[in-house]
């Protein structure tokens, strides 16, 4: 059940018909891991946490610097040098008390991902490499968790959902099969300019709410957006059953 | 004719955003890539690097064949964030 004081909170999402107070009691059931408290994990990370998610996990390695401040935008100026899952756990923390947040202020790696992901019901990549994406495919297709996919660079970006429960979903490696070539385009080195990251990571967001509410979303499609153009294109993708990662010859 | 088209930080890169090529000699991906290649300089470089390919919106490889009438997509793959 829900309190009063939930139903006025979330009253604007509860009023919607695909949500309603069986959808809040699901996000408030929920557990999500966030991957990455960057450019994409702050606005993916503040949604869920003023939706009412029950616990989310955030793990990011890295401290805030100065020239992250044009877009991450839950740090501010004096947070420079702080670890940046802590940090952003305080300011999300302010938003929504009731959230419970649990801060893993490390770089992911196998044995972490190993060890949080058969506990949350979905995972959101929130990363700036091909390296963390692979780890993270491995282990939502292992460990079978929906893996919800971002990425940002220039006025660029790209998104597509991963669903392991499914089995003609395609996963990252059926889309990226080998990171030979695998560009070191990021964000430091080629530029981003900072909305594109709330454009990527509020398409990211929408589509965590959607499963955790039971609502449909679109796998084996990788969207590309445009920001310079202004522009959606979409490219479907089939499963491989070459893939390394998914297909018949893992 | 092939259709081909460029998207996102390529389309840039190379300043085009379609063009038509005759399907004369082009079986596949690679072979596009190579006619391409000899149209302009730019092209050249813009294809050395990682790319991410879609035939009739379809995600593909190199090795996909094509014939006249497709459409090919290029973009490059986005990997910050």
């Amino acid at each position: 059940m829900l309190s009063t004081q939930e139903k006025l909170r979330y009253s604007r999402q509860i009023m919607l018909n695909k949500v309603g107070e069986q959808g809040q009691l699901k996000l408030r059931n929920a557990t999500v891991l966030i991957v990455g408290m960057g450019g994409l994990g702050n606005p993916v990370a503040l949604y869920l946490a003023a939706a009412g998610v029950g616990k989310l996990l955030i793990a990011d390695g890295d401290e805030v610097d100065i020239t992250n401040l044009q877009r991450q935008v839950l740090f501010s100026q004096q947070d420079v040098k702080l670890n940046k899952a802590d940090t952003a756990s305080e300011k999300l923390q302010l938003n929504n008390p009731d959230v419970d947040i649990e801060v893993i202020d490390e770089m992911l790696d196998e044995e972490l991902a190993d060890y949080y992901i058969p506990n949350v019901d979905l995972v959101i990549d929130c990363t700036d490499n091909i390296a963390a994406r692979y780890l993270l495919n491995k282990a939502c297709l292992q460990h079978k968790k929906p893996l919800i996919l971002g990425a940002a660079t220039g006025f660029d970006g790209q998104q597509m959902v991963i669903d392991p429960n499914n089995q003609e979903s395609a996963c990252y490696q059926c889309v990226f099969p080998s990171a030979e070539n695998a560009p070191v385009n990021n964000c430091q080195t080629i530029g981003i300019l900072g909305p594109i990251l709330a454009v990527i990571g509020g398409v990211q967001a929408t589509e965590a709410l959607k499963i955790l509410m039971g609502l449909p979303v679109k796998t084996n499609r990788l969207a590309l957006y445009d920001g310079l153009n202004q522009q959606w294109q979409y490219f479907n993708v089939k499963k491989q059953t070459s893939c390394t990662a998914c297909g018949h010859s893992k | 004719m092939i259709n081909v088209l460029f998207f996102a930080s390529l389309r840039e890169q190379l300043g085009s955003e379609k063009l038509e090529l005759s399907s004369d000699g082009i079986t596949d991906v690679q072979s596009l890539l190579s006619a391409l290649t000899k149209l302009h300089p730019n092209y050249n470089n813009a294809f050395n690097q990682s790319i991410l390919v879609a035939v009739n919106q379809e995600m593909s490889t190199r090795e996909q064949t094509l014939k006249p009438g497709d459409e090919v997509a290029f973009f490059p793959p986005v990997t910050g964030g």
